[in-house]
């Protein structure tokens, strides 16, 4: 039997901010469920079920929150279901609500992701002082900074790139109305001249902290006959794990990303995604992973991603437009911040992505990884329905 | 085989919540002496009082008062209070019906012991000397006769100088074991030897050994001692002081593949520049006394690794 096609109905989001003192964390991610619920003109009785994820429970400290949520998501009497996958879970939890509805087990499903960063200490819940170990570095950038030098001795990038990929989605973000930061007066020489953190990330190419929500109403094909506005549809997804740390691994462009990218393509019948595929959200949480993760999902050969960017064929105008929103860069809260890059891959195709719509976004790959680059999650939307 | 490690973990935070509008006048009452519930469409008084309605999911706002007395639904006794329990002798945990409530709310129970304490027995709200707008603001309940009871005021929930915000620690006690295979790789480092584990699958070498081989699942055991040089296969250079880090910055943090190890491990650079750091830098560690790993690592003064050698140990 084959799967029941899967379509993106309702998509909300809070405006991000660094601290959403206003709201309990169940008033947060009840905003962002409303929305997604307005945009697809349904009520809570429509949902069958409601899949929700976030980043660690240490974060904020609440232990299994989704326990205490159920009431604010219309969960009652419902199946309601917790993924986990580190940074990625935004997008891998969209994906098993995805699943929930291509099996035809449920016909409707909720799906959000949120973090309440200014409640949480993310630096500190990821660097927990362990017994018997050197504590060396803190935080996640200087865990990433020694990956992004590798790509740039293995590719032989210029290294004003990371600036280049900075400027362009802080200058996105302030066509998104949703976005944390919106640095008006933004140049790419102060990119260039902020500090340097974890030497060779500046400050201004790391992502700020986030309190916010991102949900999604996700349906059959009856479901999106009935839709209000234009569906977005589901042509593939896939996620994909390795471990942190092992003999062999690419930390530069880890196997798990392109296996889980070349099963999108493969359920989607890409074969040339620099082509086929219209725009990228993909999670770039310090500036360089951009180029790297367009050579990882096969959108540039190896060492040749940063030419895209530098040429300027990731921008908003460009060939191959890259991060739309702003991005990770621009917006992170935590858990949140995968989904939001398959909701804002669904606006395009739906072509309700206001200022930051991209002309003609028929296809559009929506992107997340987590972990110490060890979880991938990717979907493939449409504009039209998949024909298999 | 060396003895295999064991320490205490102790994981201890601050955290900071919001409250939003409706436990922001629960615990503001609590403060004022006043037990706030809200009502639900199907008109039931829940206590504590929640933001979305458990049948209907709409949002609910409307608060009412409810007396401090109420009835005990069910019960434990609590032999062995822990640090950060209501009260530090022995306890009844209980669920209490407030009057006027149609739900219990959880709390402590001062009683001289478990005989004390039945279902149905009456209670009443013990208000703390200090209260701050927190559930500790009811120290806890005490047996009530029936005389002499507060009657509530009808307050309707709204007080100027609201608490917004609580802070809720949160602890965690761990004992923490290594295992096996990190217990035998710090013993080695006593002696200042750096001894891995080869897969006999792979026959990739793990430093520090984990047991077992993250790619083909299968135990490791056979040791074999790596460096003591190595080469920088990659670095950052930290400009940012972390709190709980001693080390001054900048500093250099660098992946140092040990001559002998398929996997890079982490250390400090130091000895030279920090500018002047390298892939390919070769490398050694310099000890100090007392210390379980090497302060830092140091160059050698041999000539840079071809990248070639070290390209699939970033």
């Amino acid at each position: 039997m084959s799967k029941e096609p899967v379509a993106v109905v309702g998509i909300g989001q809070t405006k991000h901010v660094a601290a959403r003192r206003d709201v309990s964390i169940a008033g947060l991610v009840r905003e962002a469920a409303g929305r997604a619920l307005e945009d697809a003109e349904l009520t809570w009785a429509d949902i069958d079920a409601v899949v929700i994820g976030k980043a660690p429970d240490f974060f904020e400290g609440v232990m299994m929150p989704e326990l205490y949520l159920a009431d604010a998501l219309g969960a009652v009497g419902k199946p309601m279901l917790r993924v986990h996958t580190a940074g990625s879970v935004g997008g891998s939890t969209a994906l098993v609500a995805t699943n929930l509805v291509a099996s035809r087990v449920h016909g409707t499903v909720l799906t959000l992701a949120f973090e309440k960063q200014s409640e949480s200490n993310a630096m500190w819940g990821l660097s927990l002082p362990i017994p018997f170990q050197q504590p060396l570095v803190a935080g996640a950038g200087g865990f990433f900074a020694p990956h992004v030098r590798a790509y740039m001795r293995r590719s032989g990038a210029p290294d004003t790139v990371g600036s280049l990929v900075a400027y362009k989605d802080r200058r996105n973000a302030l066509k998104n109305p949703y976005a944390h930061l919106h640095e008006r007066d933004i140049t790419l020489e102060k990119v260039q001249a902020s500090p340097m953190l974890w030497d060779p990330i500046r400050y201004s190419e790391t992502c700020p902290s986030s309190d916010g929500a991102c949900a999604m109403v996700l349906t059959d094909r009856a479901g999106a006959a009935r839709s209000p506005r234009p569906p977005a549809w589901l042509l593939g997804g896939a996620m994909r794990s390795e471990p942190t740390l092992f003999a062999g691994k690419d930390c530069v462009s880890p196997q798990a990303g392109k296996d889980c990218a070349a099963d999108v393509y493969r359920q989607a019948g890409i074969t040339d995604p620099r082509h086929e595929i219209d725009a990228v959200e993909m999670y770039v949480p310090f500036s360089w992973y951009e180029p790297m993760w367009l050579e990882n999902l096969g959108f540039a050969d190896e060492g040749e991603g940063w030419k895209l960017t530098e040429s300027g064929v990731t921008e908003l105008d460009g060939d191959l437009p890259v991060n739309m929103s702003g991005g990770v860069l621009s917006t992170n809260p935590i858990g949140a911040s995968g989904m939001i890059r398959f909701a804002e891959a669904a606006l395009q195709v739906r072509g309700q992505a206001g200022e930051h719509q991209v002309d003609r976004a028929r296809r559009v790959l929506g992107h997340a990884y987590g972990g110490g680059s060890q979880f991938f999650s990717m979907w493939l939307v449409g504009a039209e329905p998949p024909t298999s | 085989m060396p003895e295999v490690l064991k320490a205490p973990l102790v994981v201890e935070f601050p955290f900071t919540r919001s409250l939003g509008p409706v436990q922001s006048a629960f615990l503001t009452g609590l403060r004022e002496r006043v037990v706030l519930g809200v009502r639900a469409g199907d008109g039931r008084v829940l206590v504590p009082p929640v933001e979305y309605d458990p049948v209907t999911a709409e949002e609910i706002r409307d608060l009412v008062e409810v007396a401090p007395t109420g009835t005990v639904t069910t019960w434990a006794w609590n032999h062995a209070p822990r640090r950060g329990q209501p009260l530090d002798t022995p306890f009844a945990w209980v669920l209490v019906k407030l009057d006027g409530a149609d739900t219990a709310l959880l709390h402590a129970l001062d009683a001289p012991g478990p005989d004390a304490v039945r279902t149905g027995m009456r209670v009443r709200v013990r208000w703390a000397g200090e209260r701050v707008g927190a559930i500790t603001d009811i120290a806890c309940f005490e047996p009530y006769d029936g005389d002499g009871a507060p009657e509530p005021t009808g307050h309707d929930g709204v007080f100027d100088d609201l608490v917004t915000g609580i802070v809720a620690p949160a602890r965690l006690d761990y004992t923490y074991s290594p295992g096996r295979a990190q217990s035998g790789y710090i013993a080695a480092l006593a002696e200042r030897r750096t001894v891995g584990e080869r897969c006999p699958s792979c026959r990739k070498v793990y430093v520090p050994p984990r047991g077992a081989c993250p790619t083909c699942g299968v135990a490791t055991a056979e040791q074999v001692e790596v460096g003591p040089r190595g080469t920088v296969t990659t670095f950052c250079i930290v400009n940012i002081k972390a709190r709980n880090l001693d080390i001054e910055v900048p500093y250099v943090y660098a992946h140092i593949a040990l001559d002998g190890a398929d996997l890079a491990l982490h250390g400090r650079i130091a000895g030279i520049p920090y500018d002047r750091v390298r892939m390919g830098l070769r490398v050694e560690a310099v000890w100090t006394d007392g210390a379980r790993y090497p302060d830092h690592y140091r160059p050698t003064g041999e000539p840079d690794a071809d990248y070639d050698t070290y390209k699939e140990l970033l």
